[in-house]
């Protein structure tokens, strides 16, 4: 690689806490990672693994422990809104606004000029299909059209990078397929650079062209896996011979991070329980 | 079940409540009328009422319906102001909500009405110890829910707004302001209300004009149909000024 990483990330660490104190958790170590421009980079793991953290930590959301992340060379120490973009979970739509005022709104944080928002807005509602709903409130919408407004807004803010925290995390199976194929598209068309992080094997498959897979707690990048697939991915793909072996190859390796991070998970429960057992008995 | 039937059971169920009212009052009116009871203990409803047009048409309330909407007025904007920004500035850190909001809870659940005596003494028997007493007994309703309304906002509002640029005054006004209102909203509703009720019944406890003075002064002389039409007319009026604050609140959460 010549060009320069969109975002490099150097020697990460962090953790919640203080050192020696119960709720102390190591969530990262010495991560580092260069992500390519223009790519859709998918973090996957086991739970407490450090993926969300990293992408706050790259947001400038959260000031790591140590270690730096530059985006185009530019240090980061607190959020970017002009290169990066965020997309929540869930419920992070403001529930008193509607959906486009919503997007007018985050413009507005950003410092868009108040001619170009509704034209932008515009935009970004076409984009995702949302056209006939502007003027919904997101307790109106599902939950898939929810995350769709909310991927509307991020898209209105024209930024470089944008990061999605689980995005589809709490929407039913179909739905996220649905999201995923129309996400897909959407970003083929776009030279947008993304990192996701996601629960789902199949969901990492399809939509990423690198797949960082996290150890268990405190998590690392164990290994990167290359999905080499154009956009749009159609779904003729999910049934492929090829997708199914790398979500194999995923699954294998993280089979065994996953049963390390219950296990451990289980034996603090149960120092947890003998602690607080113990007056209880004779 | 369809808009329709909706519509119908509400109306049934405010003809039964109507019905209820109108059974109540044949009661009294029968009681009154050939059921031996003193005129003294019950005036009889008729007579009542023509007291209260009475009472209307001379205008003779005017005075003491203005001294206690003074009162009311001035206790609840104090209260309110007071209220909402103590609340706010509590609501700013997490340290002084888990000091203050037990404590206001606490002073809350006491009966304030009891200070009454202390407030006679400190500012007279005129209108101050009741916009004092009123001011005490609204503010907590009105700082606790501001507390409860800027305090417990999801934190991933705010983060979102800060990842897309939000200045300090933009996350206040676009965020924080919207989020909390409804919740302060309502503790307004909850203050006037109590406020109305304090000052009422503080009137009727210590007074030297008001319409609960006037009520106590009327019961003292026996006069017992004009208190009753004075009661009517009290009740109205503060029926009427909650009806009023509720729509505002309905109004104001949409």
């Amino acid at each position: 690689m010549t060009d320069v990483a969109a975002v490099r990330v150097q020697g990460v660490s962090h953790q919640f806490g203080e050192q020696g104190g119960t709720r102390y958790v190591r969530a990262l170590l010495d991560t580092s990672l260069d992500i390519r421009r223009g790519e859709l980079l998918c973090l996957i793991g086991p739970s407490g693994c450090g993926k969300s953290t990293l992408l706050s930590i790259m947001g400038g959301l959260l000031e790591p422990a140590t270690g730096t992340v530059e985006v185009g060379n530019q240090r980061v120490r607190g959020p970017m809104p002009r290169e990066i973009a965020f997309v929540f979970q869930e419920n992070a739509l403001f529930p008193w606004s509607t959906v486009i005022e919503n997007i007018r709104l985050g413009m507005m944080f950003q410092g868009v000029r108040r001619a170009e928002r509704e034209k932008r807005a515009q935009q970004a509602l076409a984009a995702v299909g949302l056209m006939d709903f502007a003027d919904y409130y997101p307790g109106q919408l599902s939950g898939g059209m929810r995350q769709r407004a909310a991927l509307a807004r991020a898209l209105s803010l024209e930024t470089g990078i944008l990061l999605m925290d689980e995005p589809f995390g709490a929407l039913d199976e179909q739905t996220r397929m649905v999201l995923g194929e129309d996400l897909s598209v959407l970003l083929s068309r776009t030279d947008k650079t993304i990192v996701f992080v996601t629960h789902s094997l199949g969901e990492a498959v399809f939509l990423a062209d690198r797949v960082a897979v996290f150890s268990a707690r405190p998590g690392t990048i164990k290994e990167m896996i290359e999905v080499d697939e154009p956009h749009p991915r159609k779904p003729e793909f999910i049934t492929s011979e090829k997708f199914t072996r790398i979500r194999n190859r995923l699954y294998s390796l993280l089979h065994d991070e996953i049963r390390k991070s219950v296990s451990e998970s289980a034996a603090s429960a149960r120092v947890a329980a003998d602690t607080s057992g113990r007056r209880a008995e004779p | 079940m369809s808009e329709r039937a909706e519509q119908r059971g509400r109306w049934a169920s405010r003809a039964v409540q109507a019905l209820f009212l109108v059974a109540l009052i044949s009661l009294w009116a029968f009681a009154t009328t050939w059921g031996h009871v003193s005129p003294i203990l019950l005036p009889n409803p008729l007579a009542v009422l023509h007291e209260l047009i009475d009472v209307l048409k001379t205008g003779e309330f005017v005075g003491d319906l203005r001294v206690t909407l003074t009162e009311l007025a001035v206790a609840f904007a104090i209260s309110a102001i007071a209220g909402t920004i103590v609340g706010y500035l509590i609501s700013r850190s997490a340290y002084a909500i888990k000091v203050f909001e037990p404590l206001m809870a606490g002073i809350y659940s006491i009966p304030i009405i009891l200070f009454l005596p202390l407030y006679v003494l400190f500012f007279g028997l005129g209108p101050p110890s009741k916009i004092a007493l009123g001011t005490t007994i609204s503010f907590f309703p009105i700082a606790l829910n501001t507390i409860a309304g800027f305090g417990y906002i999801d934190k991933i509002f705010t983060v979102s707004a800060l990842s897309m640029g939000a200045s300090n005054y933009q996350l206040f006004r676009f965020v924080l302001l919207p989020a909390a209102f409804p919740v302060i909203l309502t503790g307004l509703r909850m203050g006037f209300t109590v406020a109305l009720l304090a000052i009422l019944g503080s009137e009727t406890i210590a007074s030297l004009a008001g319409l609960g003075h006037r009520i106590v002064h009327l019961a003292e002389s026996m006069d017992m149909a004009r208190m009753f039409a004075y009661i009517t007319f009290a009740v109205a009026i503060a029926a009427s000024l909650n009806a009023v604050v509720s729509s505002l609140e309905a109004k104001g959460k949409r």
